[in-house]
């Protein structure tokens, strides 16, 4: 499948030695040994890859398979990307104020900062 | 759709136990309550990793995975007939069905272990009688047109349920209903089509029609759970904005919906005291038997045991496949990576 290859790097990511769960949460490892995979579909040629869902499965390939048969079955896609779930890094919601506070008193970033006379205002 | 495996800053989780071992637990824990409680005033959406109350968490907990349950015992019924379906056209609508039931539960099993706990304990909780899923599932599958019955009723009760849960507060639950929902209206409109075709049939096939009808009116009306007077979770999760309408308001709504589409279909309401109220312009049923639905509810329908065993079959007789494919992921993993391009 062109669509594995180009993702090779799934298939082949270093498998995390410790899968970090968060505080509070017990995830059932020996009784699910399949991995989380988090998928993204790309609905038309052109859009960008869209997160749609998350499943388990043995390794990427099947993953992929299952993608398609759970998220595609009414042609919502053209390609797909499968990641295990825990490669991705988050953000923290407990901290998300101060993270992103220091954007908020930067409104220069937004054109309607500026004022210009009428004439070029459509600048 | 969430996971709960995402990585998270390793520093922040030391952090954050070393602030639970300090003590004066109580005042953060205020705040972020207040701060939960704000958010659902405002009608925000309370995502996976956010702080939310241990009793908010675990009532969706329930919530969803008995709906991720009634999902995936719900293909029993109908998957009894997919070898017997009438015609081919018949055939492939039902395994398409059939076959978006197991993704939504899928969809509903993946929101559930957002909430901390894994799918193989979910589905240890099912196939050892300790979770509950929807009481509708254990009734039969008597003839073809107990199929068209599940299809135009039982989906119609359900996705009158599963529109308001679309607006539900917690973020990924309310992503999956959205999903199902967009799938779920082809299910019902197929169930009426081939009551339709039943109904302008022979007479026997009528006769199948309206007994299927009546088998199934009164547990689809018992669908939407007891009377708001005795149910004992409503207030709580409405408040929370998990539920929307209330039981009796949805079972009104539906039986305003479903009504006139029988007598479209000439089928006799199995209701006597069945009248249209003009004062109110609602249809009013006549008592429901609550008795029955407890007792269903309480593994004493018509098929309970049948249902958990078929189901414990199939997760048993379908181990091999499991072994087998992570036999090969393993196999593939101890392969040498080949170079690319």
């Amino acid at each position: 499948m062109s669509h594995a290859n180009e993702h090779q790097a799934a298939d082949h990511a270093p498998a995390n030695p410790a899968v970090k769960t968060l505080p509070g949460k017990a995830l059932n490892q020996a009784h699910d040994p399949w991995p989380l995979w988090e998928v993204f579909v790309r609905h038309r040629q052109g859009l960008e890859h869209k997160h749609c869902g998350s499943l388990h499965a043995a390794d990427a390939q099947q993953a992929l398979n299952m993608a398609r048969d759970v998220y595609t079955r009414r042609q919502e896609g053209v390609s797909i990307w499968i990641v295990p779930s825990h490669a991705i890094t988050a953000s923290t919601a407990e901290h998300s104020d101060a993270f992103f506070d220091p954007m908020a008193d930067k409104i220069y970033r937004h054109p309607s900062f500026y004022r210009l006379p009428e004439a070029v205002d459509h600048m | 759709m969430y996971t709960q495996a995402i990585d998270i800053d390793p520093q922040l989780v030391v952090q954050q136990a070393a602030k639970q071992h300090v003590g004066n637990l109580h005042a953060p824990q205020e705040a972020l309550l207040a701060r939960f409680d704000q958010r659902i005033a405002n009608d925000e959406k309370i995502e996976a990793q956010d702080w939310m109350p241990s009793a908010y968490r675990k009532t969706l907990l329930r919530q969803i995975s008995q709906h991720a349950h009634s999902e995936v015992v719900g293909m029993l019924p109908e998957g009894n007939w997919i070898t017997r379906a009438p015609s081919l056209r018949r055939k492939a609508i039902l395994l398409a069905k059939v076959q978006d039931e197991a993704g939504h539960g899928l969809y509903l099993y993946s929101a559930a272990e957002t909430l901390g706990s894994s799918r193989a304990d979910m589905l240890d909780a099912l196939l050892e009688g300790r979770a509950k899923y929807s009481s509708i599932f254990n009734y039969p599958t008597l003839s073809w047109a107990d199929v068209g019955c599940i299809g135009w009723l039982v989906d119609g009760a359900a996705i009158m349920n599963q529109v308001p849960l679309c607006r539900c507060s917690y973020g990924p639950y309310a992503r999956a209903m959205i999903r199902i929902c967009k799938e779920e209206s082809f299910h019902q409109r197929q169930g009426f089509e081939l009551m339709l075709a039943l109904c302008q049939g022979t007479e026997a096939q009528q006769q199948m029609a309206q007994e299927a009808f009546n088998r199934w009116w009164w547990p689809v009306l018992m669908m939407f759970g007891p009377p708001d007077a005795d149910s004992v979770h409503s207030a709580q999760t409405m408040q929370w904005g998990i539920k929307r309408i209330s039981n009796d308001d949805l079972r009104q709504q539906f039986l305003d919906a479903t009504v006139p589409q029988a007598q479209l279909l000439g089928l006799v309401v199995p209701d006597p005291a069945l009248r249209f109220d003009e004062a109110s312009g609602h249809w009013q049923s006549g008592p429901i038997h609550w008795e029955e639905f407890w007792r269903v509810v309480q593994g004493d329908g018509p098929c309970n045991r049948e249902r958990l065993n078929t189901r414990r079959m199939a997760h048993e007789q379908g181990a091999w496949v499991r072994e087998a494919a992570q036999a090969y992921a393993n196999k593939k993993a101890k392969q040498p990576v080949q170079a690319l391009g």
